[in-house]
């Protein structure tokens, strides 16, 4: 019997057309001092089955069958006022998202103490020093101070930690931590999963750890089970499961990790019970001009790139405070290259982004794209040419696509702004875009609510094929991504630049990803440009010590891919 | 933070000249004052003469300067219908609109508050729907007629309450006072009712939108999993979210409670500015309507300024 056991868990939600069974038969436990990895795609059920052991399903959610027992006593079945007595004080939770699970409008003392005294019987004076010494064991410096500040006030990374001590409250004897750093850089995903097995050695806690990403669980865990659509596939021991893992699934999951130490032609999919249509991108070069590619003049060159923001405003010019985001980058883009841009967030990656493509108004420097000055806005001749010819893609395809829009009325708006054709031929073209990325004419007439992330995706690099542009900004095309969908996308980036000799500035934090897309990398530490190299000399001998210390942190997955057979086709 | 008040009072000065503006610009584009002023056997001598004395020789920014240094003194002419300065006359009916635009917003504001949480938690319940569905009556109804039906069933059916007038008053100072006589506080129930039911029914709507949505959210997830009851969730952690939207709304809604009580004080012979400004419109009376217009414009000014200042105590990420 293990500290929290789950046996043959089937959760339901009953629609109006069917009953969708999200948890079939799930079965599993934690031992004290032990970190279980729960991994499956979008839609496995994963998160359910931690909603289910909190008792936190959303309605019209129920466990429809089944068992949870919690050192023995029965979990499932309790009523409200049990089972609220449970969370917190027995089983805790840490949630995906750490700038959405803190309340902003309270102070972090007021949400330390008021969980402490639900739940421990403790004096005022007593909770508020649990508070700081709580703040003091998550890492967090200087707690006295920090104890009064609002969480706008803290980093993603500082307030996880935040979410954590707030998680600790009670001294629990299992935590649930549902994808606990999908939403933090590499960096700081290191240190908070270091946190996590530093609290399940010293205190013993069970821990659940909920992720989609196989180097977490590679890095992390004792034992892992691997969910697909709601059943469980396979459950071991990691380092079993990670070298000879038996389940087809697994086995794909394992094999689309995109890898950090070796570059491969395309990202391996996973080829299991899935429905990846594949796709002819060679249709496109068709009617897609020719540029020369070979003239040895740079497509486009930065020239100390500066952005200032304001960090603190006053009428006074002696008292405002500026923050410099961007701070004299400089750098070339040749033709037909894909140049990677990475460092953790905050670097300043994005901003240089949003400066080449006109969105942020320059600081100081230049941009110059094939000899003409476009980072001057004013020049309306230059910025209408230009706009044509760059287009971006962006990281959340949910906030990407005007919800009110159709699908076709999307894709046919860059050509209408830009009069690229006669009204009666844009339908023709936009049919085409869309079947040249993998969707059907019936997706023509959909809103965009209507497609998962990965088509949603296909559809905003479909928007941006239409002005057949020449360079291409990805600004973390697939972090919002399940590892599956994500070699898709970026095997549809890597063949059109391929076949268009499309240019492309591709920014990411996932250096894995950057290794396999780029031909030359620049690594960005607070708005500097630190080492700029090509792709394969960077990721074997980095010079800069920072190049070192971000490569050090990404997840030590090599182990996973000695296993004969696991290359992909 | 400092500057920030600053720049939000500056901003409320030139929202104010602006209105002083079109106050003043009354005088001079609704008919002459000297006409009205000076009977049929005028002549020429007499209407220069008068022109010289009130000044309406000057130039038009003279005159406009000189119509503001006179407001800021609280001096706005003389009512041209009761011959009277009209900042003795609206300091008279102030008390009266301000005393139920007050009861009003008091009525408005907690039960709107109490019904908005109440039919959020309890989203499916038959009263919430009950509460939800008689809401929309409320908001359908024109104002007038609600006034006639309570009016109908509580002074002539049933004869509980006065059907007009403000009861007795009692004078503090240059204040006179409903709220310290029996029949004072009973005349007020009707006239707010009618014209805070309208405001309750929007606030009740809006705090039960925002406080579905903020049900949503993953901090009030996560408070649940740290096993908050309940109470703590609904009253400290979402309630308070709900707030800089309510307080958006209440502040615009209670400076129209003051502006557009005209009706309510109409269906209820209620002496305060409004019934003042219907016949202030009747009788032409320009002094009493730029005055009218003028306070009323300083009071919505005044009450977007403590709501700029109220979203800045809630939200700590305003105070930057």
């Amino acid at each position: 019997m293990g500290l929290l056991d789950i046996t043959d868990l089937t959760v339901e939600f009953p629609t109006r057309r069917r009953l969708f069974v999200a948890v079939d038969g799930v079965s599993l436990d934690v031992q004290p001092g032990e970190i279980h990895g729960l991994v499956g795609e979008s839609g496995a059920g994963k998160s359910t089955v931690g909603a289910a052991v909190m008792g936190l399903l959303d309605p019209p959610g129920r466990i429809a069958s089944g068992n949870i027992t919690f050192k023995n006593q029965q979990v499932s079945g309790l009523d409200d006022e049990a089972m609220r007595a449970l969370r917190g004080r027995k089983i805790s939770m840490i949630f995906q998202d750490p700038l959405t699970s803190l309340n902003p409008l309270l102070t972090i003392r007021e949400q330390l103490t008021e969980t402490i005294r639900v739940n421990l019987d403790v004096s005022a004076e007593d909770a508020d020093k649990r508070a700081r010494d709580l703040l003091d064991r998550v890492g967090i410096p200087d707690p006295d101070t920090r104890l009064d500040q609002y969480p706008h006030q803290f980093s993603g990374g500082m307030r996880q930690r935040v979410v954590i001590a707030l998680a600790l409250c009670s001294e629990p004897d299992v935590i649930i931590a549902d994808e606990p750093t999908t939403a933090l850089d590499v960096a700081i995903q290191a240190q908070i999963l270091d946190l996590i097995r530093d609290l399940v050695d010293e205190r013993r806690v069970g821990v659940i750890l909920i992720t989609h990403d196989m180097g977490v669980i590679a890095d992390t865990t004792d034992r892992v089970t691997v969910m697909y659509r709601g059943k469980v596939v396979e459950t071991g021991p990691t380092a079993k499961i990670l070298s000879t893992p038996e389940h087809a699934y697994t086995q794909s999951l394992i094999a689309a990790v995109p890898r950090p130490h070796k570059k491969v032609h395309r990202f391996p999919r996973i080829n299991y019970g899935g429905d990846d249509p594949d796709f002819a991108i060679e249709d496109l070069s068709r009617n897609w001009p020719q540029y020369d590619n070979v003239s040895g003049d740079p497509l486009l060159q930065v020239r100390d790139l500066t952005k200032r923001f304001v960090e603190k405003r006053s009428i006074l010019p002696w008292g405002r405070r500026y923050f410099t985001a961007v701070d004299q980058v400089s750098f070339d883009i040749m033709p037909g290259e894909v140049l990677g841009l990475v460092g953790e967030s905050g670097s300043g990656k994005s901003t240089v982004a949003r400066m080449i493509a006109g969105l942020y108004k320059v600081d100081g420097g230049t941009v110059e794209f094939d000899g003409d000055l476009v980072s001057d806005l004013s020049n309306r001749e230059v910025q209408r040419a230009y706009r044509q010819e760059i287009q971006m893609i962006f990281q959340d395809p949910f906030s990407s696509l005007n919800p009110r829009m159709r699908v076709d009325q999307i894709v046919a708006e860059p050509i209408r702004h830009h009069r690229l054709l006669p009204t009666v031929d844009i339908p023709v073209r936009v049919a085409e875009l869309l079947d040249q990325v993998g969707l059907g004419a019936e997706a023509r007439q959909k809103y965009p609510h209507e497609f998962s992330g990965g088509q949603r995706q296909r559809i905003a690099i479909a928007r941006a094929l239409a002005t057949q542009p020449r360079f291409l900004i990805c600004d973390e095309p697939t972090s919002a991504l399940d590892v599956s969908i994500q070699a898709q996308i970026l095997n549809i980036l890597k063949d059109l630049q391929e076949h268009l000799g499309l240019t492309i500035l591709f920014i990411s934090h996932a250096l894995p990803v950057v290794r396999q897309m780029c031909d030359r990398v620049a690594v960005m530490q607070r708005g500097k440009i630190v080492e700029l190299e090509d792709s394969e000399t960077l990721f074997t001998s980095p010079s800069h010590d920072y190049t070192k210390e971000l490569l050090s942190l990404t997840p030590r997955t090599e182990n996973m891919y000695e296993r004969p057979g696991s290359e992909p086709k | 933070m400092l500057s920030y008040i600053f720049r939000r009072i500056l901003q409320s000065i030139l929202v104010l000249l602006v209105v002083g503006l079109v106050a003043f610009a009354m005088f001079t584009f609704i008919g002459d004052p000297i006409d009205n002023m000076l009977g049929q056997e005028r002549t020429q001598d007499d209407i220069d003469r008068l022109r010289g004395e009130l000044g309406l020789d000057q130039p038009f920014v003279v005159q406009y300067v000189k119509f503001i240094l006179s407001a800021l003194q609280g001096n706005f002419g003389v009512s041209y219908e009761q011959g009277r300065p009209v900042a003795q006359i609206l300091a008279e009916r102030a008390p009266a609109t301000l005393e139920l635009a007050a009861v009003s917003a008091v009525f408005a504001l907690s039960l709107g508050v109490v019904l908005g949480v109440y039919t959020a938690i309890r989203r499916k319940g038959f009263v919430a729907n009950l509460v939800l569905t008689l809401s929309l009556i409320g908001v359908s109804l024109p104002t007038f007629l609600i006034g006639i039906l309570l009016i109908y069933l509580f002074s002539v059916q049933l004869d509980w309450l006065p059907s007009f007038g403000r009861g007795e008053t009692v004078a503090l100072g240059g204040w006179t006072t409903g709220f310290l006589t029996s029949s004072g506080l009973t005349a007020l129930i009707l006239p707010s009712i009618t014209l805070g039911l309208y405001q309750m029914t929007l606030i009740m709507r809006l705090v039960r939108s925002e406080m579905m949505e903020v049900m949503r959210q993953d901090y009030i997830r996560f408070a649940r999993a740290r096993g908050l009851p309940e109470r703590v969730i609904t009253f400290r952690h979402a309630l308070k979210n709900t707030m800089v939207p309510v307080i958006t709304v209440t502040g615009l809604q209670l400076g129209s409670l003051i502006a557009f009580a005209i009706i309510t004080e109409t269906v209820f012979q209620w002496p305060g500015m409004g019934l003042l400004f219907i016949n202030a419109i009747q009788f032409v009376d320009i002094p009493v309507m730029a005055a009218y217009l003028m306070l009323i414009s300083v009071m919505f000014v005044g009450i977007n300024l403590i709501v700029d200042l109220l979203y800045v105590a809630i939200d700590p990420r305003l105070r930057t």
